[in-house]
């Protein structure tokens, strides 16, 4: 294919020349894969075979446009609607969403529009109507954007199988993926099934340093508010700010502090994921607007809604992953050809270290990545499930389709088959349900018992479980929603507890219809930062890179002065973590020992470690009484001391215990949980489905606890374990830092050392459970009767 | 296991940390809301196939009951069975396990809202509306004093969720025995109204009472 006459001056009228990469990929043959850098012109590229296609008539849908976010549809939609309308093109696009309304929904699946735009879960849904056949049938052209971010998830997984089926229903279809820059293109041509690897120029490098501040960062902590002046002067001079940070919590706090200090009044505006979507959309409409000078945002802005007037991001705290981290750094200037200017602040000195490491690898474009493994079974099961609701199906045809698709490519017949069981009978190894299977085979073909179950089924569609959140809302009637918080979160609240949302500082009032209840209160200082969330553990690579660069003073003039000084005081009094050694040390400090690990393994694993170790140390009397993780570091403190980490760092025994451990651990529960929800196992509790009174529901744990006792073998925990293994728990990098220590090199000392002590100020220490969890609760239920007086 | 004791309607009784209530007068003992047969009956309307197993734990959990306390009556204080066609279908084998244990006593099924009709014939014991010996003892309960079970009351304890025993001046509301079985908050509208200040006796590894008062909220660990 090439451009036409009529793009051509299309092109010329708005000043343009089509970029290399947009001719190249209309001229390649078969299914691409475009990697282009933000700016790129990525969509237009994405899209411009579909217009030139367009120009002659076409029947039925003919591209079908995938993003991972709605927002991105809306915004696609808006940006194609010019060129069409200049061209004179007679094309019909919509969008199709969880908020398409519902009458244009059903039409849509008896007149679908020539270019649909829509998500992964929505495409799913549309999937497992009957009628998806005629309605894709003469589907010609796909188009995945922000493959890169959908490839991390099971969402990407769940769309590559709804490929597969798209491909099994039009033939002739064609894929571009479109993507960021990432580590190795070929791996996510092969996750697409196998693509042409197409790559934009990457354009100049970045302009990218960490953030001059007039404070050092401090020693412990994460919110970098020493640097709140700093950043606000940087806001000043430039047009339009995108300001990163890594949490929800830490971005309202950060949030506050930075408004504390905005004597200019800057119009500064706040988004996450914890926002409602009014507030977030207000705030994505000013910025689109150029009405606001910053946005302090969190993962929620990560994706390529196009800001435009960007000029400046500052990623405040650690970015953990140097792929991350350029990814954010492209969002500033969308102009290509001109360099993107990005400023990092560490929150603390371990973060100055990481930032520096992070810096080095981004000027080497080395970047970071750790491969997923094959596309995981619940969301198989999921998709046999919908399956079935299209329709009567020939079970080797599935598997045969199943394996065109990149992330299943491996899977053996065996594993299909359990799935396919554990769809059609649930896969107990007691036969309860021959006769209230839900998948009946009948003539060769698999189909639903009954057929009512469809609903149920679309309404459990998607991999994306969020923990229960309630709605929070100010008091009386018809109160503006502010956002949400974690269930969990809100059990914690007492009436008066004060809490930041949304910026601003409200009460708790109570627990209302599943809704809770605010007041503002604007003078309090919150009481409570707020809802926890997962962190994300700092990169296999770059804690490489951190590690290497501790133990190598020669590089140490690369540091700011004083994290130099700190390092070589280190080195003084103790010793320097280094490549391929594992450093230890223990030291009294107020009555307890304490034991430092530098295992540089990521937060998550670390983490594991400090769980196994301490069992280890309660078995050899050590008495352990707590332990915290960082991304760097473990610290156990304990009644005894630990003159000789080797046996609690070995191996085989750190594997028995993972083994015995994880069974009943919470977080293996709530990995189970995730799992066997997207399996369809449990339904997912749907807004306004929720009662209010009394509970029908009973705790997934319950099912866990239920499944380890009468049937261990069963297909959910084998998808948990392996889950777990990877994920939260992350073994395996503890494997990979036992791996790469050659030798073990404990210190014992009379006092805390340089790099331990900003360790003793880090929060989220873990008290070791057990029996010490049902002592609490007796001395908890004790003093409240003493208190009502009742004993 | 330790039991708490207390009296109520002028009988001394147990709360055992199972959930199950002893009369240790009579030797009767009270489990309400055993619900055996719910994963069947989810499967039968075409929801999900849950662990076929809860019916299999409920009765674990209620045999190591009677061995523990030996009781000359058995009391199912309402929705034994998820509902009445999971009474039919409950395999031979969990009607053997239930033969056996109700060999040699009295064993009585309260009906409930789920388990409105008779049991059936294959199953030990009879089947009442209701249950007046000193004691009243119904499912729902209604004008008291009495005993009951259908709200399955739970209280959280140092960030925990426990079942729990909820024990006032005109009612005993007992935990949900059964295995896969919800439950509803002592703090919620419902139980308040039946039960305005009186004693959670939370169900661990020991039963613990707690305070429960309409005006004082307690606090949450």
């Amino acid at each position: 294919m090439t451009l036409p006459p009529r793009f051509q001056d299309w092109f010329t009228r708005q000043g343009w020349q089509p970029h290399p990469h947009q001719i190249d990929l209309m001229q390649a043959k078969g299914d691409t894969l475009l990697i282009a850098p933000t700016g790129g012109g990525k969509t237009l590229a994405g899209f411009l075979p579909t217009l030139v296609d367009l120009a002659e008539p076409h029947q039925g849908m003919h591209t079908l446009y995938v993003s991972p976010l709605k927002a991105l549809t809306a915004d696609i939609a808006r940006n194609l609607s010019r060129p069409v309308a200049d061209l004179g093109l007679d094309i019909r696009i919509e969008d199709r969403t969880g908020d398409t309304r519902a009458s244009q929904r059903a039409r849509q699946k008896i007149d679908p529009p020539d270019v649909l735009l829509t998500t992964p879960e929505s495409l799913a849904l549309m999937l497992s109507y009957e009628q998806a056949p005629r309605i894709f049938r003469g589907l010609r052209r796909v188009v995945l954007d922000e493959l890169h971010a959908l490839a991390e998830s099971k969402r990407g997984d769940q769309l590559m199988l709804c490929l597969a089926r798209l491909k099994a229903l039009a033939p002739e279809v064609t894929v571009t993926g479109l993507s960021a820059t990432v580590e190795d293109p070929q791996r996510l041509a092969g996750f697409m099934g196998g693509a042409q690897v197409i790559n934009a120029d990457p354009g100049p490098d970045p302009d990218i340093a960490m953030l001059a501040t007039t404070q050092p960062a401090p020693w412990a902590g994460g919110g970098g508010h020493y640097a709140v002046r700093d950043v606000l002067a940087q806001v000043a001079q430039a047009t339009t700010t995108i300001i990163f940070i890594n949490t929800r919590a830490q971005a309202e706090l950060f949030f506050q502090a930075i408004w504390a200090a905005n004597d200019d009044n800057l119009p500064i505006g706040l988004h996450h994921g914890s926002l409602s979507r009014e507030a977030r959309q207000r705030v994505e409409a000013a910025m689109a607007a150029g009405e606001l000078r910053a946005v302090v945002a969190t993962g929620s802005l990560d994706l390529g809604i196009d800001w435009g007037a960007v000029d400046l991001v500052i990623q405040v705290g650690a970015p953990k992953n140097v792929k991350r981290l350029v990814q954010r750094i492209g969002r500033a200037n969308h102009r290509y050809n001109a360099p993107s200017r990005a400023r990092i602040v560490p929150a603390n000195r371990f973060e100055v270290i990481e930032c520096t490491a992070a810096l080095q690898a981004v000027r080497e474009r080395d970047l970071d990545g750790d491969p997923r493994g094959p596309g995981p079974l619940d969301v198989l099961c999921q998709h046999i499930l919908l399956t079935a609701c299209a329709g009567p199906f020939d079970p080797d045809d599935l598997f045969r389709e199943v394996r065109e698709s990149g992330p299943y490519r491996h899977l053996t017949q065996e594993d299909f088959d359990a799935c396919l069981d554990f769809a059609a009978t649930g896969g107990y190894a007691l036969r309860a349900y021959d006769r209230w299977q839900r998948l009946m085979l009948r003539d060769g073909l698999w189909r639903l018992r009954d057929p009512r179950a469809t609903r149920d089924l679309r309404m459990n569609i998607g991999t994306i479980v969020e923990a229960e959140m309630l709605k929070v809302r100010f008091r009386g009637r018809g109160g503006a929603p502010l956002g949400e918080v974690e269930e969990s979160f809100a059990a914690t609240l007492e009436t008066g507890d004060t809490f930041l949302i949304g910026g601003q500082t409200v009460r708790y009032d109570g627990l209302r219809d599943m809704v809770v209840e605010v007041t503002k209160q604007p003078t309090r200082e919150p009481k409570i930062a707020m809802f926890s969330g997962m962190k994300m553990a700092t990169s296999t690579q770059l804690s490489h890179r951190v590690q290497a660069l501790i133990g190598d003073p020669s590089h140490h003039d690369t540091l700011p002065a004083d994290t130099a000084e700190w390092l070589a005081l280190q080195a003084d009094v103790s010793t320097l973590p280094r490549a391929g050694v594992l450093v230890s040390e223990s030291y009294p400090h107020q009555g307890r020992w304490h034991l430092a690990v530098y295992g540089f393994a990521g937060r998550n694993a670390l983490q594991t470690l400090g769980l196994l170790m301490t069992r280890v140390m309660e078995e050899a009397g050590l008495a352990p009484l707590g332990f915290l993780a960082t991304d760097y570091a473990l610290l156990i403190w304990s009644l005894d001391p630990v003159t000789d980490p080797a046996p609690l760092l070995d191996r085989d025994a750190l594997r028995e215990g993972l083994g015995d451990w994880l069974g009943r651990n919470a977080v293996m529960k709530r990995s189970f949980r995730n799992v066997a929800t997207i399996a369809g196992l449990i339904q997912r509790n749907l807004p306004g489905q929720r009662k209010s009174g009394r509970q029908a529901t009973f705790s997934s744990d319950i099912l866990y606890d239920t499944l380890r006792r009468y049937d261990p073998d069963h297909l959910m925990l084998r998808i948990t374990a392996d889950e777990a293994r990877r994920g939260l728990v992350d073994f395996d990098r503890i494997e990979e830092m036992l791996e790469r220590s050659n030798s073990l090199d404990h210190r014992m000392l009379d006092r805390v050392s340089p790099l331990a002590a900003p360790l003793m100020l880090e929060k989220g220490r873990v008290p070791i459970a057990g029996k010490g969890r049902e002592r609490l609760a007796e001395q908890e239920a004790a003093a409240l009767m003493a208190e009502a007086g009742l004993t | 296991m330790t039991s708490y004791d207390f009296d109520f309607d002028g009988q001394h009784l147990q709360a055992r940390p199972s959930g199950a209530l002893f009369w240790p007068e009579r030797h009767w003992l009270i489990v309400a809301d055993l619900h055996l047969g719910k994963s069947e009956r989810m499967a039968r309307r075409g929801g999900a196939l849950l662990p076929p197993y809860e019916t299999l734990a409920t009765l674990d959990r209620l045999r190591s009951e009677i061995d523990a306390t030996d009781p000359a009556t058995v009391i199912s204080l309402g929705d034994g069975f998820d509902d009445d066609a999971a009474g039919r279908a409950l395999p031979d084998d969990v009607c053997r396990a239930l033969q056996a244990m109700a060999q040699g006593r009295r064993w009585i099924w309260v009906s409930g809202n789920h388990d409105p009709g008779h049991i059936p014939a294959r199953l030990p014991g009879e089947t009442l509306p209701e249950l007046h010996e000193d004691l009243l003892l119904r499912h729902e309960a209604g004008q008291g004093p009495d005993i009951s079970g259908h709200y399955h009351p739970c209280v959280r304890l140092a960030g925990q969720r426990l079942r729990c025993f909820l024990l006032g001046a005109d009612h005993l509301i007992l935990p949900a025995f059964g295995a896969y079985t919800g439950g509803l908050s002592v703090d919620d509208p419902a139980l308040r109204a039946l039960v305005p200040t009186g004693m959670a006796i939370a169900c661990g590894h020991r039963a613990m009472p707690v305070p429960v008062s309409a005006h004082s909220k307690r606090k949450r660990a």
